[in-house]
């Protein structure tokens, strides 16, 4: 079928859905992560709740065609409230051969897959590792496949604009855009306006990019190749103004935003690094705002830099990955010896060593909260879905000025990269951060404490009266001298140890979704909330005894968590790693916890959280 | 407001010295302190930081703001606090090992920079602080106790680090040489912009005597030389004898002998665009030559700092103050309604 016969429109039906998810998959070089990226803000604009999850090779051009080089980018969108980006897509999108073949596997039996049908080459399928065509071989049997010829359609669309060859084939995501907004009732407005100001430089680029787009709808709307099409009404959002936004995103306005709150500049030092490079990037066009970037020659510098910054009074952060926090380890150590306010981002992904850049996991825990030289306290937060990197941002910021101590920020390479529609929350509903620098030279001692928080003055350069000396030598208590007598070394080690302790009285205690005691309770950290309060759910309408906690402060734990570990029979600890919280609560609160773990780069897919916890009901 | 004029005590800090008697820490710190006075900027406004070794104790013993950071890290911990707070005065101290070393990183980029930092860099050519391992400055086949064969490692130039890694005023000075240290001194706290300052320091316990052959008093004026800026290189009791250039190469000649006059002698210019007579001045070693010693090299260019602070009042005028509700709202929203 093509563009050209002439049909007669036939009646298409409207099918109505609640929820969908769609997997769109092609080579690297394809622009996928632009198309799922484009579908998703148009989806938030449309109204829907949405999650993503962006999946993407670490190599920026695989060898094309290959199943190193496949890209994916999935997303969840609904008619309700929904918080993970779906087990099994409804629908695959696959650019070619080796996209199909390293993604059929997820896509639910009888779901819909695009294919186009141009890229079903011999020389691609050789390339996928396909010794048939799948198209030919029946293989996909069980799925209602769409062979269509997005490549050559899109060539014809774009002909006009006298694109040619890659130039012109490289449009073809658009072409399949279209039709998959047609598909969904979604208008492609956002996405042609898009593409006129990101190609405003370029008018034949952009003119192919909207013919192509605008092909792909017309594409499906007047041929009889999709006899039906699906409605998702808007989700019933709490009323308020929303934006979409990733995790990165999130978290970078977060920490601009406490700039804003507490009155001092933000000094973001990094060193650019997968996934994390994206809060530099965004943070690096702020130029209006009191922030100030520095991309500096390595990790070490990056984090001495913002102690720098931090010791002459401006919030100190810098953000990573786990290898870079490999190597910030002893200035960490030195920001916990001296006292200073300093958040430090790791964006995790797969390790160990450069692992698996492009992956998620949760496996720095025990880094962040114990992977240093000597007893080096420090607080540990994270945040539990891509929005809510904005608040634990402040909050990181808040607990990090309040006591001068470094604080771990643990994100990962899911809420980096996942989006999700965010409600903007109101400017009077922010939280103030108080600074207080100590200006007066009476009676001071650098390291004198505050008797409730035992936080040392913030004494900053450019303070007369108030010269002073510290570094990385053992402090002599109040005075701050360098000291190595030997009860003094136990006192402050016991001092900072405590300082940490006490930020327990500063947090929220621990929220229960569900009922208070019961069967089994779930645990979770980070990233995993959505998979994890998803399958929680679906086992309370069962009528399972189930609840679950989800920690966003790691050190110190809320004060009410061990009482409520103890009020369910099991205790299920879920997390990306291979048990290192479920390790802690063992330790600290000696509950015979049993991890439900998962390392494959991936996050956790509601049927697997829900199968780990059928297993421990009732036994 | 007029303050009280500080002298060189106004600048000691109430710690005791824990250097061994007789290091040439003890001259430099003391130079130290009665240059700062002089430098225009009020006390609470000068920084030192440093990272490990003998030569990083420095802060400890003046009356400023200090930071002894970790090792080799110093350099960072001032880049960061120069770009957060320009006004202040900052000043790194590091060693060979330190500087050269672990922080080797760290220094070239400093100086490729070019914030508006002072870096003075003790060079002993020894570990002290670890007790007598050979540093990466410490001579070809030189014999310590972690190379008791002599060491197989060529030695670095700081002095070439710093002029390939662009930076804009390059200088080398002594410990023993009061007047000379004070003034090198001085000059670097007025350069605008990365000031590199490689001190030749004696380290009694480890290397007692490694510059003595050219830097002991009574043998300087034959075996060092005093570069000036727009003077001939001469040197010698008498000043008798000169650098020649014969083709790239330098040689010695005597003036007075074979016809040579002081208008063949090479004449310094360490404003000089292209760096080439630094570069050659770094290779006069002892004892085929006398040793340079003064500012090799100077250059204009504007600090890191100065453009980062000017970018952000370029944006600032282009797009109009951030601010939480234009944070909070950027890109596209939707309204759900009540």
């Amino acid at each position: 079928m093509s563009t050209e016969t002439e049909v007669v429109p036939g009646r298409q039906t409207v099918e109505e859905l609640d929820e969908v998810v769609i997997r769109f998959a092609g080579d690297s070089g394809d622009g996928m992560q632009l198309t799922g990226t484009q579908f998703a803000d148009t989806t938030a604009l449309v109204g829907n709740d949405l999650s993503t999850l962006p999946d993407y090779p670490a190599e920026i051009r695989a060898p094309a065609g290959t199943l190193a080089g496949v890209s994916g980018y999935q997303i969840n969108f609904s008619s309700h409230d929904i918080r993970h980006p779906g087990d099994a897509p409804n629908v695959l999108v696959a650019m070619n051969p080796a996209a199909l073949k390293s993604n059929i596997g997820d896509i639910e039996p009888g779901g819909v897959v695009i294919v186009d049908a141009d890229a079903f080459t011999d020389g691609n399928l050789a390339k996928a590792g396909c010794k048939t065509n799948p198209l030919r071989d029946g293989s996909l049997a069980s799925h209602r496949v769409f062979e269509l010829p997005l490549t050559s359609m899109t060539l014809k669309a774009v002909s006009e604009t006298g694109l040619a060859g890659r130039q012109a084939s490289r449009c073809k995501n658009f072409f399949a855009l279209g039709l998959v907004f047609w598909l969904y009732e979604r208008p492609v407005d956002y996405t042609r306006e898009w593409i006129e100001k990101k190609f405003k430089t370029n008018e034949t680029i952009q003119k192919a990019n909207t013919l192509a787009l605008l092909a792909g709808y017309n594409y499906a709307d007047t041929t009889e190749t999709f006899t039906t099409h699906y409605r998702v009404r808007k989700a019933r959002l709490t009323p308020g103004t929303y934006r979409s936004l990733t995790g990165n995103e999130a978290t970078a306005s977060g920490f601009i935003a406490a700039a804003l709150l507490s009155g001092r500049p933000l000094f973001y030092g990094s060193y650019p690094i997968t996934p994390a490079s994206d809060i530099l990037h965004e943070l690096a066009r702020r130029k209006n705002y009191p922030v100030k970037t520095f991309q500096a020659e390595d990790e070490i510098s990056a984090i001495g830099a913002a102690i720098g910054a931090a010791y002459g009074g401006s919030i100190g952060l810098t953000g990573t990955s786990g290898p870079g926090i490999a190597l910030k380890g002893e200035a960490i150590g030195l920001a916990v010896m001296t006292e200073l306010p300093l958040v430090i981002i790791n964006v995790q992904r797969g390790g160990p060593s450069t692992g698996l850049p492009t992956k998620t996991e949760q496996a720095d825990l025990f880094q962040a909260v114990l992977g240093r030289n000597g007893e080096c306290p420090v607080a540990v937060v994270a945040p539990a879905t891509p929005g809510e990197c904005f608040h634990m941002a402040i909050e990181a910021v808040r607990i990090a000025i309040k006591y001068m101590t470094p604080v771990f920020f643990l994100s990962d390479g899911y809420l980096a990269n996942g989006a999700e529609p965010w409600s903007i929350p109101k400017v009077s509903d922010l939280p103030k951060i108080d600074v207080h620098f100590r200006t007066s030279p009476e009676g001071f001692q650098p390291y004198e404490r505050d008797p409730r928080t035992l936080a040392r003055p913030w004494a900053v350069p450019g303070t007369p009266g108030l010269e002073h000396r510290i570094g990385g030598l053992e402090k002599e208590d109040v005075t701050g001298n360098v000291s190595y007598d030997p009860l003094n070394h136990d006192r402050m080690v016991r001092l900072r140890a405590e300082k940490i302790a006490r930020i327990a009285d500063d947090i929220p205690p621990i929220e229960v979704f569900g009922r208070e005691s019961g069967d089994v309770r779930v645990v979770g950290w980070g990233g995993t909330h959505g998979a994890i309060t998803s399958a929680v759910e679906q086992l309370q309408r069962e009528g399972a005894a189930v609840s679950s906690i989800h920690l966003r402060y790691l050190n110190p734990f809320p004060r009410n968590l061990g009482e409520i570990l103890g009020r369910f029979r099991r205790v299920l600890v879920a997390e990306l790693n291979l048990g290192q919280l479920c390790m802690l609560l063992r330790a600290k609160f000696l509950v015979d916890a049993v991890s439900v773990n998962k390392v494959q780069g991936k996050p956790f897919k509601v049927a697997e959280i829900v199968r780990a916890v059928r297993a421990h009901l009732g036994t | 407001m007029s303050t009280p004029k500080l002298t060189r005590a106004d600048f000691a800090s109430d710690q005791t010295v824990r250097w061994c008697p007789g290091c040439g820490d003890y001259s430099i710190l003391a130079q130290a302190q009665k240059v700062m006075p002089s430098i225009g900027v009020a006390r609470e406004n000068i920084v030192f930081v440093s990272g490990i070794g003998c030569s990083s104790r420095f802060p400890y013993y003046m009356n400023t703001y200090g930071f002894h950071s970790i090792h080799g890290r110093a350099p960072t911990l001032a880049t960061g606090l120069k770009i957060a707070r320009p006004e202040l005065s900052v000043w790194v101290v590091t060693g060979d090992g330190d500087g050269l070393s672990i922080g080797g990183n760290h220094l070239i980029h400093a100086m490729r920079r070019n914030l508006d930092i002072k870096i003075l860099l003790f060079n002993n050519r020894i570990y002290g602080l670890t007790k007598g391992q050979y540093s990466p400055a410490s001579e070809f086949g030189k014999k310590t106790k972690s190379s008791p064969f002599g060491t197989a490692e060529q030695p670095i130039n700081p002095l070439r680090v710093a002029l390939a890694s662009e930076c804009t005023f390059v200088a080398r000075s002594l410990d023993t040489d009061i007047p000379h240290l004070t003034g090198v001194l001085e000059r670097a706290a007025r350069h605008h912009g990365t000031a590199f300052v490689e001190i030749y320091q004696n380290c009694n316990i480890f290397n007692d005597g490694a510059f003595d052959e050219f830097a002991a008093k009574e043998m300087r004026a034959e075996r060092m030389l005093l570069l000036e800026h727009g003077k001939p290189m001469r040197f010698g009791k008498n000043r008798e004898r000169g650098i020649r250039l014969n083709g790239l190469e330098p040689e010695i000649v005597t003036i007075g002998e074979n016809g040579v006059t002081e208008a063949d002698i090479l004449v310094h210019d360490e404003r000089a665009r292209e760096q080439t007579l630094a570069y050659l001045l770094t290779s006069l070693h002892y004892p085929e030559f006398p040793v340079p010693s003064g500012v090799f090299h100077v250059a204009e260019r504007p600090a890191l700092e100065e453009v980062v602070d000017r970018q952000g009042i370029q944006a600032t005028a282009a797009m109009g103050a951030g601010s939480l509700e234009r944070l909070l709202n950027s890109g596209a929203t939707w309204t759900v309604g009540g």
